[in-house]
């Protein structure tokens, strides 16, 4: 049995959430000790999630603006994947980045503990460090950051494991399966079947409601859907996976809904990109006052504050939306609230990306959420295709759009689909966080010529004067 | 014989009052009331107060009960009214019954004007949020649930926010956090509203110099500045048991943190010999109790306060930041802390200097058993210039008082002890020494003027005819 330890603040979870917030504590001079199964921290964002799907999805880019050279008179030939080699670059920049946070966990005097945490009261953990090697650490204030796991799906329990992917062994790149299934029209689904389309995969997507990217605003999506139309299989709406056995040749897969009889309906592999739920049923959290509710997000308050008081819950473990940026945000604020500050988490815009081709991206107030919320918003698009520097990389089919308060023609929302639409957001976000109006978005200069001056056009295009894009303004 | 039934509403309290904890219900269903008669006790802020009944009747619903928070224009009982029976039209709807009546109740069909003002029903929402947060002692129970429910407010708090947030940049948002203020309520200067840094620290001046609605923010008193942080888990120590404020306590808390942010504190200390002034009050104590007075060291110090107020004037004002301005009052109302078992009250005498020591002695006889028995009203709590508290009788020498805001200055009074003085340069004589503290706004009043101040206050007591021959 080893012995028993105490920290100031213990943070269960090495991701986004956890490291950041370990970082900040220990900066603010806290005695930090950070618990995660993995010996350096990054978490699934890191190992299994946003670091390697975008190593990925970088070369599908990569792979999709070379055969599309060829209609600039660039030939290049088809390409020859080396999946070894693929795979060792993407672990690469995985270890590359995990172990530079362990470098800076060093650094700041974090003590990393391997192993499984549970609470053992709100004022233990007892740590699981496998082969039956257990710790006590007793902490004063403790950050739950345990984030979040894909939801597998029980009828296919009868398939070969290695027949159904998640989002973390698609990411291992086991080989590029000739047809690939992906259950799911969401960025997960779309962001992997968009990897493996790339490959070389022929992939169809099902997915149960009606639209692709379920929530996002219709007009944002359009340009993917019609991409998708080239670059997939099928893109099955309203459908859905009723059943798969073993085939002859593949998995026979049974649909039901809108497109229950497609035709082709033996896959190699199938994908399962349904969702992702908190990891917090093995917490021990019946030790403690900590509640959850009845998604299994642990409750918390604005500073991120649980039930019980020492305790603080963070990231995908504490709600919508799963992102890591919004996890990292948290972290702060629940460290900053720990050391007795007056933080809280009120964040006006927190920007989404999905990192299809095109990528779509939008944060503050959609379209669709004013309009449950009964909400009259003014709405101004600028469409890629007015745009010079849309024309140069052969992709005129984005959109940027701005969700706009009528009263103090304040920026609300900002929406954009198109390349490079994650990197453009975050001056939307900078918009909506300061609450800049219209007209500052309008007065201040873009580059040119750069994507980034559709932002600027769209603000144009609201005071229905934009240089590039004529649309008079319908009211005076 | 049909009787009318009709609702009695919580009166206007006072200025500025708007809802009061109920303390006592002192009637119960089926009681005849008499106009006048007391069917409630409220406490408010700082004062208890009696609801009379607007008219006669026998009581058929009461309505609410003791430590509910009560609204002006709130439906406290429904009554069949005596007076109207014979005029009252031959219909008569039953009226719900619990604490939900005030919606339920039937209005009555032919309002007599001795019904109560004008309820509060018709309210928009906006004074449904405004009861929410004037209502810090809901937030107070104990145990999960409080939790339970603080999580909740939080979490709608956060929803409303995200449906109309306001114009401030993620800096300014914390700014205001950070002085405990709500960034909603700030007006923002900017274009589309947008609120500045200047915008919150003005708006914290105003509420500073108004002692505004950010208390009511913050149910947990004193916390108009930045939120401490948070207790720690005393449990792991020991037993703890929560209880939650009264009104009184909140107030004290709240007004307390405020003088004691924003004013400049300085205490100075003097002695007087207070022999001849005791001797005189054994003398003369027996007329004044004729009076119905008590002539005690603190009716002596105030009535002699109230000659320093007149030679010092600065002791009897109030400082205007907004204007850069100080306000001297022509009036000398002195405030006078009295310990009473809900905590500390501090009811004013009027124009002490138009008053004989008798008079002042026996109208603070009068306040002091008003505050003790919950009586004193709200007015008598306002208005003062200056104010004495003596903790002479619980044995105490010096301390330093926290200036009663919007006041500039505090006395402090001990407790008179015989003390050895060197007389005629060679001999030892006891003499009451009666130790003073007096602390001050030193925004308003220097050092020098405060030992003046006092000085004079000490040697008066000495020798009260040197007020004679200043005139």
């Amino acid at each position: 049995m080893a012995g028993e330890r105490s920290a100031e603040l213990v943070v269960l979870g090495g991701g986004p959430g956890g490291y950041a917030a370990a970082f900040l504590a220990a900066d603010l001079g806290r005695k930090v000790l950070l618990v995660d199964t993995e010996t350096d921290p990054g978490g699934v964002c890191l190992y299994r999630g946003c670091i390697p799907s975008k190593a990925l999805l970088h070369v599908a880019r990569l792979l999709t603006e070379a055969r599309e050279a060829e209609d600039w008179g660039v030939r290049l030939g088809k390409p020859r994947i080396d999946l070894d080699r693929l795979r060792a670059w993407k672990d690469q920049v995985v270890g590359k980045l995990t172990g530079g946070l362990g470098d800076l966990a060093r650094k700041r005097k974090v003590v990393t503990v391997r192993g499984y945490a549970r609470f053992r009261s709100a004022r233990s953990i007892w740590v699981d460090k496998g082969s039956g090697d257990t710790e006590t650490i007793t902490f004063e204030q403790a950050i739950v950051a345990t984030g979040s796991r894909p939801v597998g799906l029980k009828l296919l329990g009868e398939l070969s494991p290695d027949r159904v992917l998640d989002s973390t062994s698609a990411l291992d790149l086991p080989e590029i399966p000739p047809r690939l299934l992906v259950i799911g029209g969401g960025y997960i689904g779309l962001e992997l079947g968009t990897v493996y389309a790339a490959l070389g995969s022929r992939v169809t997507v099902v997915e149960m409601t009606s639209a692709l990217l379920p929530g996002v605003d219709a007009d944002l999506v359009r340009p993917l859907a019609a991409r998708l139309e080239t670059t997939l299989a099928a893109v099955l709406l309203e459908t859905r996976v009723a059943g798969a056995e073993e085939a002859r040749g593949g998995v026979q897969v049974r649909l039901e809904g809108k497109h229950a009889g497609a035709s082709d309906q033996l896959f190699d592999r199938i994908l399962v990109a349904v969702g992702r739920r908190p990891n917090s049923g093995d917490l021990g959290l019946e030790n403690t006052q900590v509640e959850t509710d009845e998604h299994g997000f642990i409750r918390v308050d604005a500073q991120r504050r649980t039930d019980e008081p020492a305790i603080f819950a963070i990231g995908d473990v504490a709600g919508q939306p799963m992102l890591a940026h919004k996890a990292a945000h948290e972290a702060r604020v629940a460290v900053e609230a720990a050391t007795g500050r007056a933080a809280a988490f009120e964040p006006r815009a927190i920007p989404a990306v999905v990192f299809t081709d095109p990528e779509i991206a939008w944060c503050g107030l959609t379209e669709a959420e004013a309009r449950s919320a009964g909400r009259t918003v003014e709405v101004a698009r600028f469409p890629w295709a007015a745009s010079g520097r849309a024309a140069t990389l052969g992709r005129s089919d984005g959109v940027t759009k701005l969700v706009v308060d009528p009263d103090g023609e304040r920026i609300l929302g900002v929406g954009l689909a198109g390349p490079g639409a994650g990197e453009l957001i975050a001056e939307g976000v900078l918009a909506v966080e300061m609450g800049a109006t219209v007209t500052d978005l309008k007065l201040s200069i873009h580059p040119h010529p750069t994507l980034s001056e559709t932002l600027m056009e769209a603000a144009e295009v609201f005071f229905g004067h934009s240089t590039h894009f004529h649309r008079p303004r319908r009211k005076s | 014989m049909e009787l009318m039934a009709k609702e009695m509403k919580l009166p206007e309290l006072g200025e500025n009052i708007e809802a009061a904890e109920v303390i006592a219900v002192l009637v119960a269903e089926g009681d005849s009331v008499e106009a006048d008669q007391p069917i409630l006790e409220l406490e408010t802020d700082k004062a208890t107060a009696e609801v009379p009944a607007a008219f006669a009747g026998v009581v058929k619903t009461v309505h609410v009960k003791k430590g509910d928070q009560v609204k002006v224009g709130q439906v406290l009982i429904t009554v069949d009214d005596a007076g109207s029976a014979a005029t009252a039209p031959a219909k008569r709807r039953k009226p719900a019954a619990g604490k939900e009546g005030r919606k339920e109740t039937p209005e009555p069909a032919d309002k007599p004007e001795s019904a109560a003002p004008p309820s509060g029903q018709e309210k928009p929402a906006a004074d449904a949020e405004e009861a929410r947060t004037d209502t810090p002692a809901a937030d107070k129970g104990a145990g999960g649930e409080d939790q339970a429910r603080r999580h909740e407010e939080e979490r709608q708090r956060f929803r409303e926010k995200q449906s109309g947030p306001a114009a401030a940049s993620p800096a300014v948002r914390r700014l205001a956090r950070e002085l405990g203020i709500d960034v909603e309520e700030v007006p923002g200067s900017g274009t589309g509203g947008r609120i500045s840094e200047e915008d919150v620290m003005a708006f914290a001046r105003r509420l500073i110099a108004t002692g505004g609605p950010g208390a009511a923010r913050h149910p947990a008193a004193g916390r108009t500045a930045a939120a401490g942080p948070a207790l720690p888990d005393f449990s792991r120590w020991g037993e703890v048991e929560r209880h939650s404020m009264s009104g009184i306590r909140r107030k004290t808390a709240e007004h307390m943190a405020h003088a004691w942010a924003t004013i400049p504190h300085v205490t100075q200390f003097d002695r007087a010999d207070i022999t001849d002034v005791e001797a005189f009050r054994l003398q003369y104590g027996e007329r004044v109790s004729r009076a119905g007075g008590k002539l005690t060291v603190t009716a002596i110090l105030v009535k002699l306060a109230a000659a320093a107020l007149g030679k010092f004037p600065r002791f009897n004002a109030s400082l205007d930041l907004d204007s850069e301005e100080i306000l001297y009052k022509k009036f000398v109302h002195i405030g006078v802390a009295v310990d009473t078992e809900r905590g500390l009250l501090v009811p004013v005498l009027r124009d002490v200097d138009r008053k004989s020591l008798t008079e002042v002695a026996v109208e603070m006889s009068e306040l002091a058993d008003k505050a003790r028995n919950r009586k004193v009203a709200a007015d008598d709590l306002q208005g003062g210039g200056f104010t004495v508290t003596n903790l002479g009788g619980l044995g105490t020498t010096y301390f330093s008082p926290i200036v009663n805001w919007p006041e500039v200055a505090i006395l402090g009074v001990g407790r008179a002890r015989p003390e050895p003085v060197l007389v005629d340069e060679e001999e030892f004589e006891a003499r009451l020494i009666l130790p003073l503290s007096l602390s001050y706004d030193h925004r308003v009043i220097d050092g020098a003027d405060a030992a003046r101040f006092l000085r004079w206050l000490a040697e008066a007591l000495e020798n009260p005819l040197l007020l004679t021959l200043e005139g």
